[in-house]
This record gives C-alpha cells, structure tokens and sequence, in this order.
C-alpha cells in the first residue's frame, strides 16, 4: 500500500520530464537569428554585443502585397545630447539583399520614430537595430508571413 | 524632375516635434529583376535621402533595393527657428533633386 504513492508520484514527473523534452525539441525561440541575419547584424555593429529591447518594428504580421509593405520604426529614447538614437538600420533575411534600410538620427531628430515602406521577397525573419549614443545596440526580430512576393512578376 | 510629395507643417511652437512625411516618384528599379527580354534590368535605386534643416543635417536615410518604389519617409524633427528644411535625394545614374520647405517658429 505504501508504494502505490511513491509509483503514482514518479509516474508523474516522468510524464512531466517527457513533455518537458518534448516542448524544448520542438520549440525554436522567436527571436532566434538565421545566419544570414546574424551576419548582417555583425557587419553593423562591429560585432558588439545586442540586447533584445527598446527599439520596435511595427508591421504586419501577415503580409498580402510584398511590394509595398509599410514598418515604422521606434525607439524608446528622451533624444537629448547626453542620450540619443545615432541609427537604426533594418535587414531582412531572404531578399536578394541583407539590408532595407539605414537611417542617422540626431538630438535635432526630437523623436526615434521613423516610417518607410518595403519590399519582402518571401515569408522570412527581420531585425531591426538600434544604435545609442552610449554605444549599446538594441534589436527587435520580427517574422512575417508573406503571400505574394516581390520581384516576380 | 521627379515629382515630389512633402507634407509638413508651415508654422510650429519652439520646441515643438514636428512630423515630416516625403514621397518621391522614382521607379526603385532592384537590379534583379528581369524585363520583357528576359535580360536582368540594370539597377537604378535612390541611395540616400538626406534632410537639412538651416544648413545642418538633422536626418539621412541610406535606400537600398528593399525600398519600394516611390520612397516613402516619415520622420520628425524638433521645430527650434524658423528657417528652410531642405530635402535631397540622391540616386543611380546622377539623380539628384533637391526640394525645400518654408518653417515659421512662433
């Protein structure tokens, strides 16, 4: 009678351990970088280290025109001379080109917000870098489902 | 010249942050794609958009063939004295223009 318990018990964590091991071999992070990306990234930094935060890249999730596809950029920053955005850049994975697009803030800026309109070849990943006057860079990583693409007709 | 679109306001508060949003008419040809031939269309892209406002810049953008076609920009700018803000592109095969606007700080 008193090992009905203890069997119950270790019955339970090797059900818990099981899907435990499940979740981690199927789960992939949302903002795990290609190599590609993390390449493109590299070459912006200069291979200092990112933080995930502050800067944000809004677009749609689900994308039904690749040739025109607007994003806004922001930054959580006062853009003062002491603490301001110097850059953002933006870089895609799967176009035929790493790079979107760069853009040089200054205090004069008065605000880290910036929209354009872009193209995506296909469903892929996108990061968008933000480089601060104290030398830190922060990324947010996007992925975007894209339903007719660019360049092909 | 291509046709340009600017939208920002004509008069601001000192201090103010005004939005400024560009459009520019210009076909953003990628360079990878093929034309009626089949032969790849050379690339003809703007490569940089750069704002100045009195003489100083105080925007630019690097373009590359990811850009759509009509380069759309919108960023801001903190209003400090009146004086021109001037937009220019500059781009492929020489292109270059240059638009300006008029802002009045009360």
């Amino acid at each position: 009678m008193t090992s009905t318990p203890v069997s119950t018990l270790s019955r339970r964590q090797l059900m818990a351990a099981g899907l435990g091991v499940g979740l981690g071999v199927s789960w992939r992070p949302a903002n795990a970088l290609s190599d590609e990306l993390a390449g493109a990234l590299r070459g912006f930094t200069g291979g200092a280290p990112t933080k995930e935060g502050r800067v944000l890249l809004d677009i749609a999730p689900l994308v039904e025109n690749g040739n025109t596809v607007p994003i806004t950029l922001s930054v959580q920053s006062p853009m003062t001379a002491a603490d301001h955005v110097q850059a953002i850049a933006v870089f895609n994975e799967k176009n035929p080109q790493r790079e979107v697009v760069s853009c040089k803030l200054s205090p004069a800026t008065g605000k880290a917000v910036v929209s354009t309109r872009i193209r995506l070849a296909t469903t892929q990943q996108l990061v968008a870098v933000a480089k601060m006057s104290d030398g830190s860079y922060w990324t947010h990583t996007v992925d975007v489902i894209v339903t007719l693409a660019a360049c092909i007709e | 010249m291509a046709r340009t679109l600017i939208h920002a306001p004509t008069t601001a508060r000192k201090g103010e942050v005004i939005e400024i949003r560009t459009l520019i008419a210009h076909p953003m040809e990628t360079g990878y794609r093929a034309g009626s031939d089949g032969r790849t269309l050379p690339r003809d892209i703007i490569r940089r958009f750069t704002c100045r406002y009195n003489d100083e810049v105080v925007f630019s953008a690097d373009l590359y063939p990811a850009i759509s076609a009509n380069p759309y920009l919108a960023f801001n700018v903190v209003a400090n004295a009146s004086g021109t803000l001037s937009f220019s592109w500059e781009g492929d095969n020489g292109f270059a223009q240059t638009e300006s606007a008029i802002l009045t700080v009360a």
